[in-house]
């Protein structure tokens, strides 16, 4: 558990150009709920189709929960939360957070989970039979700055076995969280490798659907930014859906 | 230029690791004047507690403003303080249930203007959900504004009830969700 995060009022920061709806998105983007391949979606996925919401006010406003966090010094870097150093391959995690029209989404709150490179995670109800790392607990916090860029250092999480079929193994990977600006931009995804030689038999990655978004769920390896000496590095852009048409570009 | 969205992915079973933290079930701080407790059970389609999921809520505060960054809202954000307007439950080891503490929301603004029913915005994460599930929280105590709320009414009347917190005789309020299967609680495309 992070520290910080303490509630309190922020000063107002009213911005001009905040949308008054977001985009619907389409089924090609996000996976479907009843997905019967990853099985814990069997007794998880309502029957009923969604209902239509309309976006309302509520729906629009967000949580100034980025500009209330007090983050840690360290909360960013998962390589030095601990005596020492964890075991694996010291890595930059760094990306930007854009909205469906390209805009930068700045001081918005990115908060990320993750096995440690043996695949295990610091978790009472993990029982896999592979070692904890006593300077690993897997957790990091940042806000956007003011081109919508995040950066984490970490180490490369392990790929680990899970009861879903015969056989199964999840791809490495790293759990995002996004705020966005709006509840309507709320997200919770996973970042993958390249490569990664689980993904053809990996029931999660594949309920999406479609082979481009599949794509964007993959972090890009970047050469210019590997530290020499240091840490590789992986790019991950993410983008949280963006502001509606007017009605006026809708009728050309 | 339309850039593609980032696929939605599970939360999983072990978020614990990185989401909650001590203050997170509080939308507002404890002993504010009037807050209550806002709790319930999840539970799968076979009636089975759900232990891993995880909520989060968004709403205004009893004059209908939000705790908002952008400052999105007509009168600008809320003046209550402390309040934060989210919340977040989830558990290491959790048994199915999730407790907040808020206070009931005013009246927004609609789709036509018109003044909604208080209301609390829910996403609901879990492992087995590969997408957040979103529904709100309506009052059952609020039988007049509930009656002209435009979202409850887009909802088969058959169904509104699956929407309503229950006053629970203590002062606070109940609202239980059903993912799948008898007494389905209604979900919403946004």
């Amino acid at each position: 558990m992070l520290s910080g995060m303490e509630s309190r009022t922020v000063a107002w920061q009213p911005i001009a150009d905040t949308p008054v709806a977001y985009l619907r998105e389409g089924d090609e983007t996000h996976p479907p709920l009843d997905s019967p391949a990853y099985k814990s979606t069997l007794l998880r996925h309502p029957r009923a189709p969604l209902l239509y919401l309309p976006q309302t006010l509520s729906e629009i406003s967000g949580p100034a929960l980025g500009a209330a966090a007090r983050l840690g010094p360290l909360d960013h870097d998962l390589t030095r939360q601990h005596a020492g150093a964890p075991i694996g391959e010291r890595l930059i995690v760094q990306g930007r957070v854009l909205d469906g029209e390209g805009k930068p989404l700045r001081g918005t709150l990115v908060e990320i989970w993750q096995a440690n490179a043996a695949g295990r995670y610091l978790h009472k109800r993990d029982h896999w039979d592979a070692p904890l790392d006593p300077n690993f607990s897997g957790a990091g916090r940042c806000l956007t700055d003011d081109d919508g860029r995040y950066r984490f250092v970490t180490v490369k999480p392990g790929p680990y076995p899970w009861g879903n079929h015969h056989n199964a193994w999840r791809p490495a990977h790293i759990h995002f969280s996004l705020l966005g600006r709006a509840f309507a931009q709320r997200l919770v995804t996973q970042m993958y490798f390249p490569g990664d030689p689980f993904f053809p038999y990996d029931p999660i990655f594949n309920a999406v659907r479609d082979e481009r978004a599949r794509e964007r769920l993959i972090a890009a390896f970047n050469v210019h930014e590997t530290v020499p000496q240091w840490a590789q590095c992986y790019e991950f852009d993410i983008v949280l859906r963006g502001p509606a048409a007017t009605p006026f570009e809708e009728e050309l | 230029m339309i850039f593609p969205t980032t696929p939605s992915q599970t939360v999983g079973p072990y978020y614990a690791i990185g989401l909650p933290w001590p203050q997170g079930p509080f939308v507002v701080p404890e002993g504010t004047p009037g807050s209550v407790r806002l709790h319930g059970r999840v539970y799968d389609g076979r009636g089975a507690l759900i232990p891993d999921h995880l909520i989060e809520t968004w709403q205004a505060d009893p004059d209908g403003r939000f705790a908002d960054m952008h400052g999105a809202g007509p009168d600008g954000p809320s003046a209550l303080e402390g309040f934060r307007g989210f919340g977040r439950c989830g558990y290491e080891e959790g048994d199915g249930s999730y407790a907040l503490w808020t206070v009931k929301p005013g009246r927004v603004p609609g789709p036509g203007g018109e003044l909604q029913a208080p209301h609390v915005l829910v996403s609901l994460f879990a492992r087995g959900l590969l997408n957040r599930l979103v529904t709100r929280i309506y009052f059952a105590d609020e039988a007049e504004a509930n009656a002209s709320d435009p979202v409850l009414a887009s909802v088969p009347s058959e169904r509104r009830s699956t929407l309503l917190a229950d006053p629970d005789g203590d002062g606070g309020y109940r609202f239980d969700i059903r993912l799948q299967g008898d007494g389905e609680t209604v979900f919403f495309a946004l």
